[in-house]
């Protein structure tokens, strides 16, 4: 078992590795002078010169990476003499657009899109799994064609729909959910402004996975219910709910965890469509904010980040799959 | 798919009539009887060949129709808010859908040429992948060995990548560049910037799934006939392997039409697909949205038509994957 995951942390961190060379190479390789994009319309030859010794790009591309990989790790300093500054560790490097560390720009954004993410998987979880349980064990019921109906629906609603219907409707022309004007309260603070906050954004998320999940869910326990084990359990003279919860659903939801690990990680990278539609500052808006104003460091991180969640979250749903699945054997 | 294809469905078959013979079919023939007695299904092809159809033809139909969508009819605008005269966005029977706010643009020919960048978008998009998928998964599959792991590899290196994010960040230097080389300008580009990217990323599944296909059918007996007869590679791969994989080849025409239409609509949505002066559902929707509190028809018009096609490929999906279900059949 630490064999295997001293294998597989190596070979996530190759990935990253690999990853980040890519997005690195991909940025320097744009028709674009990242000195020249730092200050924008105010652009002198001389500022262009400096902020691109003070940022490091006159260095050769090797050195460049060299200074951004390790500025994950010990900090990075710009500049020197008195227009010195540091961006500590773990530094993501430094956005001249908005004359912030990376570091501290994520970790503004970081928690929205963590509340957007968990919430939304909490609901899509309860909802989709509870109704696919439901529409398998009253098969062929009219619960069951609802929830037919609803995973038509739910599949077939683009995200961005969903949320500006949701939008449009509850808030701005019934003012049934009042919109919100307010910056982000942390749950902490003010759990019932956090709660309306992310209502409608968590809906919207929600809505379509959950159509997926309660798909998978109908179909994996009616076909588990099928198995001999199950039958031999009924015949044990075990009771419906014994059967249900410690046969059959433990069978027919581990694949879930794949899924929904998945899932999560690709939302905690930023939902960019929900967190735009809904203006939520998370990482998603941040990211596409800073495409649309070439804020490469920005735009960089971001990528780095959400593809450093995606490489953990595989391990992570690898690791617990083997816990949950007794057919799993880790060699 | 045709009319009888309908009529022929109203009516269920038996599944071996009396008077009927018990004879032999293929795979093929069964997977179309399973599919024309769901009715579902059956109409939800006829809606997609016709949606496709009418967007193949839009030129046509907008003549008959005397529509222009270029047309400015600002004579039925009002000056101070910009809407429509008439009630419900001026639908009446010159502009069946209404009119579009601000340039009263007629909405029904919008939609039908609109939805041509769309489905092109959708097509090539779809037609790239599987080609890249069949290329990568038969080569992995069949080769096996070093081949077969460094496309693994690149999987999952691919699958990590952050392909929204990446899609986002790449799509001005990216179009910019293809301008440069000349490939393509202004909006040529930024269609050929979509199918390339949707592709790059939508490929590693397809190919995964048809890994698994060639690596179960080349242990299978017929195979192993034609290699032991001496047959080419290339024989056994475009003779043997290549026409048993079209029940995969249907699954992912099934996911990735209405995946990719979806995707051409959101990117379009956030600005960085076509720009105006071409105009695709995406844009009609990111459009709609400014005026949705005063003119709601708009936006539900053109949501409805976009949630309406991806339903019917979504229908028309499952009802193909169930008769290429050999367990299906009762």
């Amino acid at each position: 078992m630490i064999n295997y995951i001293s294998r597989r942390l190596l070979y996530a961190a190759v990935i990253l590795l690999l990853v980040s060379m890519a997005v690195y190479a991909i940025f320097q390789f744009l028709p674009f002078d990242p000195a020249a994009l730092t200050c924008g319309k105010n652009c002198r030859p001389n500022l262009i010169a400096a902020n691109r010794v003070r940022l490091g790009f006159d260095k050769p591309l090797w050195e460049q990476y060299w200074l951004f990989l390790s500025g994950i790790f010990v900090g990075r300093d710009y500049g020197v003499g008195s227009a010195a500054f540091t961006c500590p560790a773990p530094s993501l490097g430094y956005s001249f657009r908005q004359n912030a560390c990376v570091t501290d720009l994520i970790q503004q954004a970081l928690p929205v899109t963590l509340s957007l993410a968990i919430g939304a998987l909490i609901l899509w979880l309860i909802v989709g799994i509870g109704l696919g349980i439901l529409a398998a064990r009253f098969k062929d019921s009219p619960i069951d064609t609802g929830s037919t109906i609803f995973v038509l629906i739910g599949t077939s609603l683009p995200t961005f729909v969903t949320g500006l219907l949701l939008l449009i409707y509850l808030t701005l022309k019934n003012n049934i959910i009042p919109l919100n004007f307010d910056a982000y309260v942390s749950v902490f603070d003010n759990p019932s402004k956090f709660f309306m906050y992310f209502l409608l954004p968590w809906i919207t998320l929600a809505f379509a996975f959950s159509a997926i999940y309660t798909r998978y869910t109908r179909s994996a326990v009616i076909e588990t219910s099928g198995e001999d084990y199950i039958r031999t359990a009924w015949a044990k003279g075990l009771k419906s709910n014994v059967v249900l919860r410690k046969h059959t659903l433990r069978a027919a939801l581990a694949p879930l965890t794949t899924l929904a690990g998945l899932d999560f990680a690709g939302l905690l990278g930023g939902a960019i469509l929900t967190e735009t539609i809904f203006n939520l500052p998370g990482l998603g808006r941040m990211s596409l904010k800073a495409v649309n104003d070439f804020d490469l460091p920005v735009v960089l991180a971001t990528t780095l980040l959400a593809a450093t969640i995606v490489v953990v979250m595989n391990l992570i749903v690898d690791l617990l799959y083997a816990v949950l699945d007794p057919r799993v054997r880790v060699g | 798919m045709s009319i009888e294809a309908v009529e022929s469905s109203s009516a269920p078959e038996p599944l071996l009539g009396a008077d009927e013979e018990l004879k032999g079919r293929s795979p093929r023939e069964l997977a179309w009887r399973r599919f024309r007695r769901n009715k579902v299904g059956v109409f939800a092809g006829v809606f997609t060949l016709g949606t496709l159809l009418s967007s193949l033809f839009a030129p046509l139909i907008c003549k008959i129709l005397g529509l222009d969508p270029n047309e400015l009819h600002l004579d039925q605008i009002k000056v101070s808010t910009g809407l429509p005269k008439a009630y419900l966005g001026g639908i009446s029977w010159e502009h069946p859908l209404g009119l579009l706010p601000g340039t009263g643009r007629d909405l029904l020919s919008q939609l039908l040429y609109g939805s041509r960048i769309s489905f092109l978008v959708m097509i090539l998009a779809t037609v790239a992948t599987l080609f890249v998928g069949l290329l990568t998964g038969i080569a992995g599959g069949y080769l096996k060995g070093r081949v077969d792991a460094t496309l693994g590899r690149v999987t999952d290196f691919l699958l990590a990548f952050p392909a929204f994010f990446m899609i986002v960040a790449l799509a001005e230097p990216m179009v910019d560049r293809i301008q440069r080389l000349g490939i393509a300008q202004g909006n040529g580009a930024r269609i050929l910037f979509l199918i390339i990217i949707l592709t790059f990323f939508g490929w590693t599944g397809f190919s995964r799934l048809i890994r698994s296909q060639v690596l179960s059918l080349s242990e299978r007996d017929f195979v192993t006939a034609a290699t032991a007869l001496g047959a080419s590679r290339s024989r056994i791969i475009f003779h043997e392997l290549i026409p048993n994989l079209w029940a995969p080849v249907i699954v992912v025409l099934s996911l990735s039409l209405p995946g990719y239409l979806t995707a051409e609509s959101v990117f379009s949505f956030l600005g960085i697909g076509v720009q105006p002066p071409g105009f695709t559902w995406g844009l009609l929707i990111s459009n709609s949205t400014q005026y949705v509190t005063n003119m709601p028809s708009f936006f539900l018009i053109t949501t409805v038509s976009l949630v309406l096609v991806v339903l019917a490929f979504n229908l028309l999906g499952d009802a193909v994957r169930d008769a290429l279900d050999p367990k299906a059949d009762k």
